[in-house]
C-alpha cells in the first residue's frame, strides 16, 4: 500500500514533464522565450543566418514574413540576412544537397524550421553551450546533449573549446580549455538570441496567436455578460 | 400580471442584446474562415515581380514570360506596326482606352511606356483563353481577312484586338487587353508587377 | 406573410412538426444539472470539427512526400491556417474530453439504463466511430508519432490468431505504414468516419428524443403528467434548455480558447514534440505514446503479459475493455439509476473505477517501468472487476428510497 501511495504520487510529479520525451539524463538549462524583444530576435536572425543557413534549411520559413515580424525592411534583409537566396518571397533554403550531407557530415542535416518544437528551447539553449574537446570522436568534438553529434563547435570562435571534467561524484562538468573571443556571458547572449529566433522561426504564427488571444477572451466575457441576464430572464418562471 | 409584462419586455431586450453580441462575434469569426481561401503566402511569392531581359527580342518578335501564372506577352512592334495602329480607331470599341485596362501611365495611344515595347496580359477579357499572335503575313491562313493589319486573335470565340491589345467592335471580349503594372530598369530589363508606385 | 409561407412548406415538409418534437415541445427534466451539458457541446465541436477539417482539406496534402510540408504550409502560409489548425487539433482532444464527461455523467445517473438501453449503444458505437476517426486524423501530420503510432496500433490487428499477418498487411497496403496507408486514412478520416458519426449522432438523438431524457434523480418525468399529457417536471427544451445550454457553451468557448491560444501543444499532450519530426521510416523515437484519450487501453494492452508466444491476450483485453462498456445495461442490476440513490457498494465500485482509468491514462504515456507494469495490472483489474462484479454488487447493494418526482435545490 505505502508503495502504491508513493508511486502515485511521484506519477502524478512528473504528470507535468511527461508531454517531454526525456533526452537523456543530462541536466537542461531553462531557456525564457521572448518574441517581444525584437532586437534579440533580429541579432538571432543575424548569427542564423550567418552561421547556420550554410548547412541547415528552414525551408518553411519565408524572408519577407521574417521582416515583417522582426521589425526589418525587405531592402534590410536583401542586403544583410540574404546570402543564399535573391528573393525576399523565398523561404529559407540553402544550396547544399542532402547527399552531399549526408557523406560530410556522415548523417543528414536536419531543417531547422521546427527545431524548437520538437527539442524545445531549453534543449537548444543547452547544446549551443556544451560542445566540448573529446579526442575518441572522429570531428574531435563531442556535446553534453547529443553524444557523438556530428556536428563540429561552428561557434568555437566566439566560445572558444571547453573540455569535459569528471569530479569526485562524477557529476561531469564543463571548463574553458581555451578562450574565445566573446566572455561567457556574452556568449551565453549570443546563443540566447540564436535560440530565441529558433523559437520564433518554429511558429511565426505565435505572435499573432498571442496578440489575438486576450481579445478573444474579452469578447467571450462580455459576451458571457450579455447573454447570462437572458438565461435568468427566461428560468425566472421555472419553479 | 405587470410582472409578467415586465419580463417579456426582459427576455426581449436581453435577447436583442445577444443576438447582436453574439451575431457581431460569429461575423468576426467567420472572417479567419474565409479568409483561409484568400491567396497564401506561398502564392504571393510566386506570384512576385518577375524581371525580363528584353534585349533579345528583335523587331515583330514577341516573348511570352509567366507572371502570376498568368501568360504575359512582350512585343517589340516595328515602326510599320506603330504606324498602322491609328487607322484602326475607327474599328475600335475604344480606342482611347477609356476603360481602365491599364495602368494610369499606359493610358495613351499606343498603350505603352515605351512606343515600341507593348506588355500586355495574354488573358482575353471575354472568358479567358489566350488569344494568339497573329501578324499581317498570317492573315490569310487564319482568315481574318485582307485588311488585318496584324495583332491577337482568341480561338475560342474569336475576338479580335490589335497589336496595342485594344479590342475590335462587336467582340464577345468586352474590354481592351490588360496592361499589367510594370518599369524599366536601365534600357534592356523590364521588371513586371512593380512600377514606380511600388509592388503591385 | 411569414405565416402563409410556413403553412405551403408544412404541407410538404414537416418542419414545424421537427421543431415542436424537438425542440419547442420536447419536455427535459427542470434538474438538469453541470453533467447535462456536454451532449449539446458535443455536437457544438462535432460542428467545429467538420468545418474546420473541410478547411484544411483545401490546403492538406495527402501524400507521405508532402504532407509534413503541408501542414507547415497551413500553418505559416494559409492566412489564418494557424488558427484553423489548431481549433482543429484542440478540437479533437475537446472532443473526447466532453465526450468522457458526457459518459460518465451516463454512469453517475443510470443513464444507460433501462428505457435508455439504444441511446447507449448508439453512443458506445459514437464512441468508437470517435476513436477510429481520431486515430486515422493523427496520422495525418505525418509526424514521427503520427506514424509509429499508426505503426503500433496497425500492428495489433496482427495479433489476431491465423489472419493478423495478412489483416495488418491488408489495412496499411503496404509492409509498413506508408503512402497508401496514408492516403487511406484521410479518405476515412475526411469522408467515411465522419458520414458514420453524422448518422449516429442522428440516432443517438432520435431514440433519446423517444425516451426522453433522464435526470440527476433517475425518476422518470413522464410518469407524473398535467392534464395536457404534459409532464408536470419537465419543460420545453426551448427555450430553457437552450439558454441554459448557451451559458454553458460560452463558458466551454472560453476554456477551449485559454488552451487554443495560449497552449495549443498542452505541454506536449494535445500535440506532442516528436510528431515535428517528419515520419522516419528507419528511426523510432525513444519514446512512444498515444495520445491521452487512447492512454487508458493502451496501458491495459501492454498490462497483459503475451501468452505461448502470442500478443493477442494483451489485444483481446483492449477490445474487451470496450465491448464491457456497450454491455453496462445489463451488467447493472440495481432498480435504482441515480447515484444520488445508490447504497455504498456502487459508490464505492465507481470512486475505484474513475481513478483506475486516470491512472491507466497516465500509465499509458509513460514509458515502461516494473513498477508501471505492476500498476497498470493493478488498475487494469480494477477496470476489469468494476464490469465483471457490477451483477453482483448492484443487486446486493443497500439503495436508498427512490423519490417520486424529480428534486431541486
Amino acid at each position: 500500500m505505502k508503495i502504491l501511495i508513493t508511486s502515485l504520487f511521484f506519477s502524478l510529479l512528473s504528470l507535468s514533464a511527461a508531454g517531454h520525451a526525456a533526452s537523456g539524463s543530462v541536466h537542461l538549462d531553462h531557456f525564457e522565450a521572448d518574441l517581444t524583444n525584437t532586437a534579440s530576435l533580429q541579432r538571432g536572425a543575424r548569427t542564423f543566418t550567418n552561421y547556420c543557413l550554410s548547412c541547415h534549411s528552414a525551408s518553411y520559413m519565408r524572408y519577407n514574413r521574417m521582416a515583417q515580424d522582426l521589425g526589418l525592411t525587405d531592402k534590410q534583409v536583401l542586403e544583410n540576412l540574404m546570402f543564399a537566396s535573391d528573393k525576399i518571397g523565398d523561404t529559407m533554403t540553402i544550396a547544399m544537397r542532402a547527399e552531399d550531407a549526408e557523406k560530410w557530415f556522415g548523417t543528414a542535416v536536419p531543417d531547422l524550421s521546427v527545431v524548437s518544437r520538437s527539442r524545445g528551447t531549453d534543449w537548444l539553449y543547452t547544446y549551443l553551450r556544451t560542445f566540448y574537446k573529446d579526442p575518441a570522436t572522429a570531428i574531435g568534438t563531442n556535446n553534453l546533449v547529443f553524444d557523438k553529434v556530428g556536428m563540429p563547435h561552428v561557434l568555437w570562435e566566439q566560445q572558444g573549446y571547453l573540455a569535459l571534467e569528471h569530479d569526485d561524484d562524477h557529476d561531469p562538468h564543463l571548463s574553458s580549455a581555451t578562450e574565445g573571443d566573446l566572455s561567457k556571458s556574452e556568449y551565453d547572449g549570443m546563443v540566447y538570441d540564436l535560440v530565441n529566433f529558433l523559437g520564433y522561426i518554429g511558429e511565426p504564427s505565435k505572435l499573432q496567436r498571442l496578440a489575438l488571444g486576450k481579445w478573444v477572451l474579452l469578447y467571450l466575457i462580455i459576451l458571457l455578460l450579455v447573454a447570462y441576464p437572458m438565461k435568468k430572464a427566461f428560468w425566472k418562471d421555472i419553479k | 400580471m405587470t410582472n409578467s409584462v415586465d419580463n417579456s419586455k426582459r427576455r426581449f431586450l436581453t435577447t436583442a442584446a445577444t443576438v447582436v453580441v453574439g451575431g457581431a462575434g460569429a461575423a468576426t469569426m467567420a472572417i479567419p474562415f474565409v479568409m483561409t481561401m484568400a491567396p497564401s503566402a506561398r502564392a504571393q511569392a510566386a506570384g512576385a515581380p518577375v524581371e525580363v531581359p528584353i534585349d533579345k527580342i528583335a523587331p515583330g518578335q514577341q516573348m511570352i514570360v509567366e507572371w502570376r501564372k498568368k501568360p504575359v506577352w512582350i512585343l517589340r512592334r516595328t515602326e510599320e506596326i506603330i504606324a498602322d495602329l491609328p487607322s484602326l480607331d475607327n474599328k475600335l470599341a475604344d480606342p482611347n482606352s477609356d476603360m481602365m485596362q491599364q495602368p494610369e501611365y499606359c493610358k495613351n495611344e499606343l498603350r505603352a511606356i515605351r512606343d515600341e515595347i507593348l506588355v500586355l496580359v495574354g488573358v482575353c477579357t471575354h472568358l479567358g483563353c489566350s488569344p494568339t499572335h497573329v501578324p499581317k503575313v498570317e492573315a490569310a491562313s487564319k482568315g481574318l481577312g485582307d485588311d488585318w493589319k496584324g495583332g491577337f486573335f482568341c480561338p475560342c470565340h474569336g475576338s479580335k484586338f490589335d497589336f496595342a491589345g485594344r479590342v475590335y467592335k462587336g467582340m464577345p471580349a468586352p474590354t481592351n487587353l490588360a496592361v499589367p503594372p510594370y518599369r524599366f530598369e536601365g534600357d534592356n530589363l523590364l521588371i513586371i508587377g512593380e512600377d514606380t508606385q511600388g509592388v503591385a | 406573410m411569414l405565416g402563409n409561407l410556413m403553412a405551403w412548406i408544412d404541407a410538404r415538409f414537416p418542419a414545424t412538426k421537427m421543431w415542436e418534437d424537438h425542440m419547442s415541445k420536447y419536455y427535459a427534466p427542470k434538474n438538469f444539472n453541470f453533467w447535462y451539458f456536454f451532449g449539446f457541446i458535443a455536437m457544438l465541436v462535432l460542428v467545429l470539427q467538420i468545418v474546420t477539417g473541410i478547411i484544411l482539406t483545401m490546403h492538406y496534402k495527402p501524400d507521405a512526400e508532402l504532407a509534413f510540408a503541408s501542414v507547415e504550409y497551413i500553418m505559416r502560409d494559409v492566412p489564418w491556417g494557424w488558427l484553423i489548425r489548431y481549433l482543429h487539433s484542440t478540437g479533437a482532444s475537446f472532443f473526447f474530453v466532453v465526450v468522457y464527461l458526457h459518459m460518465f455523467r451516463g454512469l453517475l445517473y443510470g443513464s444507460y439504463k433501462k428505457p435508455r438501453e439504444l441511446v447507449w449503444l448508439f453512443g458506445m458505437f459514437l464512441y468508437l466511430a470517435l476513436m477510429a476517426e481520431a486515430f486515422m486524423g493523427y496520422l495525418l501530420p505525418w509526424g514521427q508519432m503520427s506514424f509509429w503510432g499508426a505503426q503500433v496500433i496497425i500492428s495489433l490487428f496482427g495479433a489476431v490468431p491465423f489472419v493478423g499477418e495478412e489483416l495488418a498487411l491488408w489495412i496499411r497496403g503496404d509492409f509498413v505504414v506508408a503512402d497508401a496507408t496514408l492516403n487511406r486514412f484521410f479518405a476515412f478520416h475526411v469522408i467515411a468516419v465522419p458520414f458514420v458519426l453524422v448518422g449516429l449522432v442522428v440516432a443517438h438523438i432520435i431514440a433519446l428524443h423517444e425516451v426522453g431524457s433522464n435526470n440527476p434523480d433517475g425518476v422518470e418525468i413522464k410518469k407524473h403528467k398535467d392534464e395536457n399529457g404534459i409532464p408536470l417536471d419537465g419543460i420545453p427544451f426551448f427555450p430553457y434548455i437552450v439558454m441554459k445550454d448557451i451559458i454553458a457553451i460560452i463558458v466551454f468557448m472560453f476554456v477551449f480558447a485559454l488552451v487554443v491560444f495560449y497552449a495549443p501543444e498542452m505541454g506536449g499532450w494535445f500535440l506532442e514534440h516528436a510528431n515535428f519530426i517528419p515520419a522516419d521510416a528507419l528511426k523510432t523515437p525513444e519514446h512512444i505514446a498515444p495520445l491521452w484519450y487512447f492512454a487508458p487501453f493502451y496501458a491495459i494492452l501492454r498490462a497483459v503479459p503475451s501468452i505461448a508466444g502470442s500478443a493477442f491476450p494483451g489485444v483481446a483485453a483492449m477490445g474487451l475493455s470496450i465491448v464491457f462498456l456497450f454491455l453496462l445495461p445489463w451488467l447493472d442490476r440495481s432498480p435504482v439509476k441515480s447515484i444520488r440513490y445508490r447504497g455504498p457498494y456502487f459508490k464505492i465500485a465507481l470512486t475505484l473505477f474513475t481513478i483506475s482509468f486516470v491512472i491507466l491514462a497516465f500509465l499509458g504515456t509513460q514509458p515502461v517501468t516494473p513498477l508501471y507494469t505492476f500498476l497498470s495490472r493493478l488498475f487494469s483489474f480494477i477496470y476489469f472487476a468494476f464490469f465483471i462484479l457490477m451483477p453482483f454488487y448492484t443487486k446486493f447493494d443497500k439503495d436508498k428510497p427512490v423519490p417520486e418526482r424529480v428534486t431541486t435545490k
